[in-house]
């Protein structure tokens, strides 16, 4: 993966397959303390603590199409080369949150990448989840909540065209205000 | 704190439902992007941008995007599969956003298949 952004589209993807209906996603830049943090969590199916166990060994997967599952090592390797850290904590039917921590200026730090693209990508494709995407960069913030734009659309479906570049212009324009880096 | 333009959103809603377009339910044609690790890694997040980026320009309303997992032929990632009402679903392999501009236009809206890029046909028996 060339960005965390990626990652992040990644691992939600594992989320909206366990079921998850509502996925919060939160970067937290902080600059002071040099840590870049990210956070997913979702309200979908959970693992049982044996699978959690396993999740970050790249030869185990879920999935029956391939024998390798990399997403999660990738995402936890990313984090560790960088002095960060990883952690999975999940539920069995209450859903799974994935905290990545990162030397925000850590040489090996991918950058965070293209976010708006990331964001409006699983918006697009699954319409049926609700997001909750929080990104803070030390002290200003911006939240982008889907419950919020789908109340405002009525009718209009979410991942209409005109409706994604208008959430991704927004998110691009938002992220610029707040000083978020890359 | 940054926030979301109401306003805005309102106005795209008006605008969208002032379209005398067809509706949901109405579809002729349904693009998957494949979005494992795989697919995401090889740039299907790019791909599907350009798609939406199409489809917008374009203006046309009866397409679907949606996203599914791995099929398991990583290599070949990014891979779409266009399924176009009553016909056969082509798979497309090793895209990029150039590849599917092409693809939107040629095939999507004209309808002739862009056989260099098909990795698999789908037939009845296949399914």
């Amino acid at each position: 993966m060339q960005e965390l952004s990626m990652n992040i589209l990644d691992i939600v993807e594992n989320s909206t397959r366990a079921g998850a209906s509502l996925i919060k996603i939160s970067v937290t830049e902080d600059r002071r303390d040099d840590i870049l943090r990210i956070e997913i969590a979702d309200d979908g199916d959970g693992m049982e603590p044996d699978i959690v166990k396993r999740a970050l060994d790249p030869f185990y997967t879920s999935k029956t199409v391939r024998r390798v599952g990399l997403g999660l090592p990738l995402l936890s390797h990313a984090a560790q080369i960088t002095g960060g850290s990883f952690a999975i904590e999940s539920k069995k039917g209450e859903g799974t949150t994935v905290t990545a921590t990162f030397g925000y200026r850590h040489i090996d730090r991918q950058p965070l990448g293209d976010m708006p693209t990331t964001m409006t990508t699983m918006i697009a494709g699954n319409p049926g989840v609700d997001f909750i995407y929080t990104h803070r960069s030390d002290d200003k913030d911006y939240t982008l909540d889907t419950r919020e734009v789908k109340n405002e659309l009525e009718d209009v479906p979410i991942g209409h065209p005109k409706v994604i570049q208008f959430i991704k212009e927004n998110i691009r324009d938002s992220l610029k205000e707040i000083g978020a880096g890359r | 704190m940054a926030k979301l333009k109401i306003e805005d959103l309102k106005k795209i809603k008006e605008r969208v439902q002032g379209e005398t377009s067809l509706r949901a339910g109405e579809r002729r044609v349904k693009v998957t992007v494949h979005m494992g690790t795989c697919g995401i890694a090889a740039g299907a997040r790019e791909v599907m941008d350009s798609l939406m980026n199409e489809i917008e320009e374009s203006g046309v309303t009866d397409v679907v995007v949606t996203t599914s997992g791995c099929m398991g032929l990583c290599s070949r990632e990014p891979e779409i599969t266009v399924e176009i009402l009553d016909q056969d679903p082509i798979i497309y392999e090793s895209m990029n956003p150039n590849k599917m501009r092409q693809v939107f236009k040629r095939h999507i809206l004209e309808g002739e298949v862009q056989t260099p890029f098909v990795l698999a046909k789908v037939t009845e028996q296949g399914k």
